[in-house]
């Protein structure tokens, strides 16, 4: 039986009282739709889907599909939402819209195959999307205010109690709305809501910025963004949080930085200066995550690390412009003074490094470029490389620091080692260090040999192994000397003749590694003259090849003083010693005599006499008698000398060996600038001027930093000698000469 | 050819077979220019003339073929022209190298003393930079690094001349590589003029 034609018009009166019934369920009605009813909604479309042209009614029904639905939502839903306000105009919203997703389903499941064949046909919108896309863009394309969404916010913000429910459940909506895209919400809500945001705290953080001190305004500021990270998590759509946190941070960080940082009295500066480490700590909490946000901050912490440590410096130097000076003691004592008080700095700062700024590069770098400043000052007249080497002579040396334990002396020499990273004269610190080592290896003055091996370890993993080869050389070298020694007691045990009536020790040390000592004319004392012979002779039966080269500065001597009251032993320098044996023969001897008789030069006698005359132990008188010795002196032997002691030390204070140290390292540091220069000439060629300075500077500055007028100087030299030629066209180059 | 030769004879050491620093001066009076006057090097220059205060008859024919002149008042009428040859600039340089080295009377020298360099100086490029010279001049008698100025540091001078301004100064960089003794004088300049 062939089908009745169903007319349009009569076909769609009859869905129509379907969909009013919808409405009238959508409404509150308590009706229902039976199966047979839908059946016959479903049949009708069918039919009039599928009838012949010019039947077919696909088009007109799926335009009347849409139509129905835009007709609800202006003339039924649209009103009942704008009737309301506030919260009831959003619960209103959240119930229309679920009613719209009912419609939408039932009248998709009635118009359900226009879905199987006419939308892919005519590649139209599905049902669905149709349905939800006339409600979007009613609703939301006639300006829907998301001011009252936000009003609810800002009333949380405030401290009000709202329904999170609610705006959960109206913003899924903007989310579902987007069908997979996040546009509606994003546009819709998201965009406004962030500006929202951000006039907000704005507000805010101008008036707190004026009242607050630095960190209640932080505690703020970390609370507020718990606080938005918390309305992400009940109700705003997970999207929003990086946007909403960049968004907060900017008004109140970011925008405020400056005036924050920088606040009198309570500011970054000042919460350094009262040691606030949980204020810092939030701190760099709140800047960790803003671009950029930690180097106002870690500008701030390095100037800080610089003013203290140019305070201490400071302090130093004041006390020694006012100290008397009388001899090298006082630099000693505040030289200790001074690097004590930097490693504790250090160590403060470190600490602050890592439990407040979590080990962040930046701060690091901070801190290391604020201790290059100060740590490289010139303090009375010592230049830093000198103190740090004194400092660490005194800790090495007998009578420095027995009371510590090794393992306080362990860490302290881990410290120093660690303060040299600081210095650029390195270079400096070990010709000092070379100079101090040498005499508590020959005067036998270290304090324990483990220690002084560890520093060497030490520092030798920081600088690299040519920084302490010689050292190291040095150290081997008194071993090797005590093994000579016993060699040169047997040989004189077993040539009884050869005996040179003194006892006689002698190290032979190996000249490269040892510093440069310039080697006397001394007139030795007869009574040491066969000695040196004698050794010699025995030296001779060891290596023919070697020159042996006799430094008497260093040297140390047991002399016996017969003194009217008693016999008392003397532990002298062997200078001293050879101007006290001259009184053997002669009682009084005036200076200049002394000085034709010893061969010594008028600095090295001034200081001897002064040692025999005028300091602690008198054991020559001097004429005429005072604090100074002077070329017109007569010095006459002491008969009446005595202490209570039966061997007493006859100290020579050391001559200030700095300027000398310094013209060895600048005599040095020519070589090395030289070998740098066509070092790299060699490998690149041709290379342009400011390039072959800054090279240069980057492979000499492990171990100093070298002044450009020199590098311009040696290169001059090198021009010269005919290593480097300037380029004929252009000025700035230069050409290696093979 | 013959006439060039004959007046070299005329100036020339009858046993040397030179012109010797007699046998200029005459030149020079005939010349009506003072031997110390630039246009005697600038003469030198033309002729390549190796050592000092000599001219050979190779030089000496040298110079006077290209000057087209076969006597002395032709040579005369040639310097106002060789001068301006000179002061070209592509030519100046070529000259300014060769007064240095002509000054170099050693086998091995290399450089010139102070007071030498100072009169060099003057001769060389007086007339063209007057304020840069009397000022460098002024300089390198009261500084002691240096004793001696070597090829480069005079060429540097030229080139200071030419390529910075003065007095003022505002384009020397000394991270360039300019002679440091150039960085001195500069700096010692700047001190004086504030």
């Amino acid at each position: 039986m062939e089908r009745k034609v169903i007319e349009l018009d009569q076909g769609w009166d009859y869905m129509q009282k379907g969909i009013t019934k919808l409405k009238r369920i959508l409404e509150g009605s308590v009706e229902q739709f039976n199966s047979e009813e839908y059946m016959m909604l479903y049949t009708t479309i069918y039919n009039m889907c599928t009838q012949k042209p010019p039947h077919d009614y696909s088009q007109q029904l799926y335009d009347k599909y849409k139509d129905s639905f835009e007709e609800y939502i202006s003339s039924t839903v649209l009103p009942a939402i704008r009737e309301k306000h506030d919260e009831f105009m959003l619960r209103e919203l959240v119930k229309r819209w679920g009613n719209h997703k009912l419609m939408v389903r039932w009248l998709s499941r009635f118009f359900h195959y226009l879905d199987r064949y006419f939308i892919a046909r005519r590649s139209l919108p599905a049902l669905n999307e149709v349905g939800l896309t006339c409600f979007r863009s009613l609703f939301f394309r006639q300006n829907f205010d998301t001011f009252c969404i936000l009003i609810q916010i800002d009333k949380e913000r405030e401290g009000e109690q709202i329904d999170k429910a609610l705006l959960k459940n109206v913003l899924d909506i903007f989310v579902e709305i987007g069908m997979g895209q996040m546009d509606c919400y994003e546009q819709d809500f998201e965009a406004p809501m962030l500006e929202d945001t951000g006039v907000y705290y704005s507000h805010k953080a101008s008036s707190w910025i004026l009242d607050d001190s630095c960190p209640a305004y932080m505690l703020k500021s970390e609370e507020c963004l718990k606080k938005e990270r918390d309305r992400v998590a009940h109700y705003l759509h997970s999207s929003s949080e990086a946007k909403l946190v960049e968004k907060v941070q900017h008004e109140l960080l970011v925008n405020f930085s400056t005036q924050l940082l920088e606040k009198e009295n309570s500011g970054c500066r000042a919460l350094l200066r009262d040691d606030k480490v949980d204020d810092l700590s939030r701190m760099y909490r709140l800047y960790h995550k803003i671009p950029k946000g930690l180097d106002p901050v870690a500008t701030i912490f390095k100037q800080h690390i610089t003013a203290e440590g140019m305070l201490l410096v400071q302090q130093a130097e004041d006390a020694a412009s006012n100290q008397v000076i009388l001899s090298f003691e006082f630099l000693f004592f505040d030289s200790q003074v001074l690097i004590r008080k930097v490693i504790e700095l250090h160590d403060k700062y470190l600490a602050y490094v890592s439990d407040c700024f979590q080990n962040h590069t930046l701060f690091h770098k901070a801190m290391k470029e604020a201790f290059e400043i100060f740590c490289n000052k010139t303090v009375g007249g010592s230049p830093s490389a000198e103190l740090l080497a004194t400092f660490c002579d005194n800790i090495l040396k007998k009578g420095g620091s027995e009371k510590l334990s090794d393992e306080a002396i362990e860490d302290i020499l881990e410290k120093v080692v660690k303060l040299l990273a600081y210095i650029s004269d390195k270079d400096l610190f070990a010709e000092f260090y070379r100079k101090k080592l040498a005499r508590r290896l020959l005067f036998e003055r270290s304090a324990n040999e483990e220690h002084e091996k560890s520093i060497l370890t030490k520092l030798k993993q920081q600088c690299g192994g040519q920084f302490t080869s010689k050292m190291e050389g040095m150290v081997t070298d008194l071993t090797l000397a005590k093994d000579n020694q016993n060699e040169f007691e047997n040989y004189l045990s077993n040539n009884p003749n050869a005996h040179p009536g003194i006892d006689l020790s002698v190290n032979v040390l190996t000249t490269g590694f040892w510093p440069s000592y310039k080697s006397s004319d001394l007139n030795l004392p007869s009574e040491m003259v066969r000695g040196v012979q004698v050794f010699k002779e025995f030296y001779d039966t060891k290596s023919k090849h070697r020159k042996l080269t006799w430094i008497y500065s260093l040297g140390s001597c047991q002399l016996i003083g017969n003194f009217e009251a008693k016999k008392i032993e003397m532990v002298v320098s062997t200078y001293q010693a050879a101007i006290l044996l001259l009184f053997n023969t002669s009682d009084r001897l005036s200076y200049s005599e002394i000085m034709t008789q010893s061969n010594l030069g008028h600095e090295d006698l001034v200081r001897l006499l002064h040692s025999l005359s005028c300091a602690k132990y008198k054991i020559l008188i001097k004429e005429p008698i005072s604090k100074t010795v002077s070329p017109n002196d007569i010095f006459e032997f002491n008969p009446k000398f005595t202490d209570r002691m039966r061997r007493i030390k006859i100290p020579l204070p050391v001559v200030d060996e700095r300027k000398k140290v310094v013209e060895d390292v600048d005599k040095d540091r020519r070589y090395a600038i030289d070998a740098a220069i066509v070092r790299i000439m060699k490998s690149r060629k041709v290379l342009g001027h400011q390039q072959l300075v800054s090279e240069c500077v980057e492979q000499l500055s492990r171990m100093f930093k070298p002044d450009i007028k020199a590098i311009k100087k040696r290169m001059e030299d090198l021009i010269a000698r005919d290593y480097l030629e300037r380029d004929k066209e252009n000025a700035n180059l230069f050409r290696y000469l093979a | 050819m013959e006439r060039i030769d004959n007046v070299f004879y005329s100036y020339a050491n009858k046993s040397s077979g030179l012109i010797d620093p007699e046998g200029i001066e005459a030149l020079c009076s005939d010349l009506e220019v003072d031997h110390t006057d630039v246009r005697i090097l600038m003469l030198a220059w033309k002729m390549k003339a190796e050592k000092q205060g000599y001219f050979t008859l190779e030089e000496w024919r040298r110079g006077l073929k290209a000057l087209r002149a076969d006597n002395v008042h032709k040579l005369k009428k040639a310097l106002p022209e060789l001068e301006k040859e000179v002061k070209r600039p592509t030519n100046f340089v070529d000259f300014y190298s060769y007064a240095f080295q002509y000054c170099l009377t050693e086998e091995k020298q290399k450089s010139i003393d102070i007071e030498s360099i100072c009169q060099l100086l003057d001769l060389a490029l007086g007339f063209q930079f007057r304020a840069q010279v009397d000022y460098f001049i002024d300089y390198l008698k009261i500084q002691s690094d240096y004793k001696v100025i070597n090829l480069d540091q005079w060429m540097g001078f030229y080139r200071f001349c030419n390529e910075i301004s003065f007095p003022d100064l505002s384009n020397y960089d000394p991270e360039l590589a300019w002679p440091l003794i150039l960085d001195n004088f500069v700096e010692w300049l700047r001190a004086k003029q504030t």
